[in-house]
């Protein structure tokens, strides 16, 4: 059996509608929210490279470096939001942060 | 000199009222000054501190306000000293302007200034002087006057006396506007003028809430005579196009045979205005089924008793229905009315005023059945005659008026005949003046009483119209009940033994301000009749009043010629009275406890006034009340504001809370929001646009 592009998208596939779940089912800590971002971006960086690879396109794998690098940017800032917020409010349980609620 | 005349009292309530306003202004200190307090603590503390001052400081003044007992303003005696001189000048005067006019025939028009100019209604504000008006000029001031000086003795306690003795002022100053009136609508302004005059001085004790109650009682039935006044000027201006007096008598001769169409009725134009002017003397003179108010009005001052609710005001109604003559002579069965409400209440209130106990609604309720006399010679078409018996019957029953005062100011604001008693000899002054008074007006040979209710009752059996026996046989009955209950009330408040001792040992003659103005009087009670008689009643009274009343042409001539026994009628009923009362009340105190004993039903009937105040509560006052109640709560709670202002922010709100629910401040819930937008996003790009 050789692997084709529709294995990749689909491995994409699975991996983006995991890191969603993560986001809608995760009741209890906003890390594991982070980390269900990054699985999006994966499947997405995922694609990119499986079309470059097909299409033979090399603009697509540079893409996904930098989305890589975009993305270690965005989570390095993410993580340091939760330790303040966790510094000043004490909890980071999804329950608690709730401050925009009307 | 008219001018003057007239604006006097004006300038005087003017001056007074000022100094009442700076008075108040001295006793309360206004709010501005309160606030600079405020400011001061504010800028020395903290917020928080500055609001706790304040409210310290507003609590202490207030605490001063209650412990310092009430001061009279400054400058109070100023106020009464001016009004009263003002109103002296107007008075002589007056009676002046009467003599230029009533015997020199000086008829004057001053035009004041123009007033309305508006398509047909041409106005102008013009003092009309003709001898109408000059005889109540001199009543108005006179009285006014004697009541101005009056009152600087019985008002002496009160602190309030410049706001009194500027609406006196300006009440004299309407009635005078009233009185000179060239037209309906500046006779309308003086009519109300006099109106809130009296609405404020009846509640002038506006800290007991009956004299309130009693004031809104006056105004609000005279609103219901108004209402008809009004009613009969638009049907005037309706049928004439003006509202001047000259132009309405001279178009009255046209109007005969017209008929106004209401509603399919067709109603004989004069008649309907006669009627309808006729409604609003009504309420003005508080006859048959509108007098409601003229008792209760007794709650305020007596000297404003004297002077509005006797001698003055209440015979504005007479006074405009004379100066209408000329329609009412044409109008033969609004005449008729006239005679039988007059009738009607010249009896009705007699019997009310055989049985009541408080001296001063004795009085009232006589004015009351004097003022129906007044309107039996009206109805007979002897104007000139009512005007003889309004002249005199100011005279006398301000003169009781005034008495009762001195009798109540001696008591200690006493007001009830029961406790009193015996008295005679404690203030033999107004003992002497109070029995002018009743003789006057009981009508007792050669006092003025005597001339004009003997004029009056011989018209009425001259006259020939119909309800003229009915008006003959209630002023005769009436004159029997006058009688007696005017000597019960001289009997039992200055004979007999003294009911209340602590009372009538302290009782002592008022000082000299109050018994001038008595004794003046006291000698217009004898002097207003006699000389008078033969220009009012007698061949003169076409010379006299000459263009100013159109008389029923023959009700003189046929007054001198009725059988001899009709003229000694009301004396031999006065005598009778007389004895009748001096039986009760002297010679066998027990027989009228007995009377009432032995017909209950009669004497609970006539005590509480055939009941009027009861009806009248269950037919105008509870129906009113309730639709008001149902109109406030259902008609402008529910509907007006319930679907309007309160209804629309109601619904707003209840839109925004639940939009606000929508914002639970969860993360997911916001994702997922995103996703189901992305997720639409999407599919219109696929299956909508990408389908094109």
């Amino acid at each position: 059996m050789t692997i084709g592009l529709g294995h990749y998208l689909a491995v994409a596939a699975i991996l983006f509608t995991l890191g969603i779940l993560g986001i809608f089912l995760n009741r209890k800590n906003i890390i594991v929210i982070l980390m269900s971002i990054e699985l999006i971006l994966l499947a997405v960086n995922i694609n990119m490279v499986a079309f470059s690879t097909f299409l033979g396109d090399i603009v697509g794998q540079v893409f996904a470096l930098l989305v890589l690098t975009v993305a270690a940017a965005e989570a390095a800032i993410g993580l340091a939001v939760l330790v303040v917020y966790f510094r000043n409010r004490g909890s980071i349980a999804v329950e608690d942060v709730n401050l925009m609620k009307g | 000199m008219i001018q003057a005349l007239v604006f006097l009292p004006l300038i005087g309530a003017l001056i007074a009222g000022f100094i009442a306003i700076l008075g108040a202004h001295g006793r309360n200190p206004s709010g501005d000054e309160m606030d600079h307090a405020h400011d001061d603590h504010g800028h020395g503390d903290a917020s928080a501190h500055a609001a706790h001052g304040h409210d310290d400081h507003g609590h202490d003044d207030h605490d001063d306000h209650h412990h310092v007992a009430e001061p009279a303003a400054l400058g109070s005696r100023a106020a009464e000293l001016i009004t009263a001189g003002l109103l002296v000048v107007s008075a002589v005067l007056s009676w002046m302007t009467f003599v230029d006019v009533a015997f020199m025939h000086h008829d004057a028009r001053v035009v004041l200034l123009n007033w309305i100019n508006s398509g047909d209604l041409q106005l102008s504000w013009t003092l009309r002087v003709d001898t109408l008006t000059a005889v109540m000029l001199v009543v108005v001031t006179t009285v006014s006057s004697l009541v101005h000086i009056y009152s600087l003795g019985y008002m002496e306690d009160d602190p309030n006396r410049p706001r009194f003795m500027a609406y006196l002022s300006l009440f004299t100053f309407m009635m005078l506007m009233l009185v000179t009136a060239d037209n309906l609508l500046q006779l309308f302004f003086g009519w109300e003028g006099v109106g809130l005059a009296s609405y404020l001085l009846i509640g002038f004790w506006f800290k007991k809430p009956s004299a309130n109650a009693a004031a809104i009682k006056a105004f609000v039935v005279n609103r219901v005579g108004d209402f008809g006044f009004l009613l009969g000027i638009f049907a005037l201006f309706m049928l004439v196009g003006s509202t001047d007096l000259d132009t309405i008598f001279a178009s009255a001769p046209g109007l005969t045979g017209k008929t106004i169409n209401f509603f399919g009725w067709h109603a004989d134009a004069l008649t309907l205005t006669c009627l309808l002017l006729f409604v609003g003397a009504m309420g003005k003179s508080a006859q048959f089924l509108l007098h409601t108010w003229l008792p209760d009005a007794m709650e305020g001052p007596t000297p404003v008793s004297a002077l509005i609710h006797a001698a003055t005001m209440v015979t504005a109604g007479v006074f405009m229905v004379a100066r209408m003559s000329p329609l009412f002579e044409l109008a033969p069965n609004a005449q008729a009315v006239v005679m039988l409400v007059g009738a009607t209440t010249a009896f009705f209130a007699a019997t009310i005023g055989l049985v009541q106990n408080d001296i001063k609604r004795i009085v009232a309720y006589s004015t009351c059945s004097q003022l129906g006399y007044m309107f039996v010679a009206l109805g007979t078409g002897a104007y000139s005659v009512a005007m003889f018996h309004l002249f005199t019957h100011a005279f006398f029953k301000a003169l009781l008026f005034l008495g009762s005062g001195s009798v109540i100011y001696a008591m200690h604001h006493e007001q009830d005949i029961r406790k009193m008693g015996g008295l005679w000899n404690k203030i033999p002054f107004t003992y002497a003046m109070m029995t002018i008074g009743t003789l006057a007006l009981t009508g007792f040979p050669f006092t003025a009483g005597y001339f004009s209710k003997d004029a009056i009752i011989e018209a009425a059996y001259a006259s020939h119209t119909q309800f003229a026996f009915y008006g003959f046989l209630m002023t005769v009955v009436a004159a029997l009940l006058t009688s007696f209950y005017s000597w019960r009330l001289v009997f039992k408040t200055f004979h007999g033994e003294p009911h209340d001792k602590k009372h009538y040992d302290a009782a002592h003659e008022a000082p000299l301000w109050m018994l001038v103005p008595l004794a003046v009087l006291g000698i217009g009670s004898f002097a207003a009749g006699f000389p008078f008689k033969e220009l009012f009643a007698g061949h003169h009274v076409g010379e006299f009043f000459r263009e100013s009343l159109k008389m029923n042409p023959h009700i003189i001539e046929e007054m001198h010629h009725i059988p001899g026994w009709v003229p000694y009628v009301p004396t031999v009923m006065m005598v009778l009275g007389f004895l009748i009362s001096y039986l009760f009340y002297v010679r066998k105190p027990y027989l009228p406890v007995e009377l009432a004993n032995q017909h209950p039903l009669l004497y609970k009937f006539l005590l509480n006034k055939w009941y009027f105040d009861e009806l009248y509560e269950i037919i105008f006052v509870r129906p009113a009340k309730w639709i008001g109640h149902f109109l406030w709560k259902k008609g402008d709670g529910m509907i007006i504001d319930g679907l309007g202002p309160d209804g629309v922010s109601a619904r707003v709100l209840n839109i925004t809370r639940g939009v606000v629910k929508l914002q639970t401040g969860y993360l997911y819930h916001y994702a997922f929001a995103m996703l189901i937008g992305v997720a639409g996003l999407i599919t219109w790009f696929i299956f909508g646009l990408g389908g094109q």
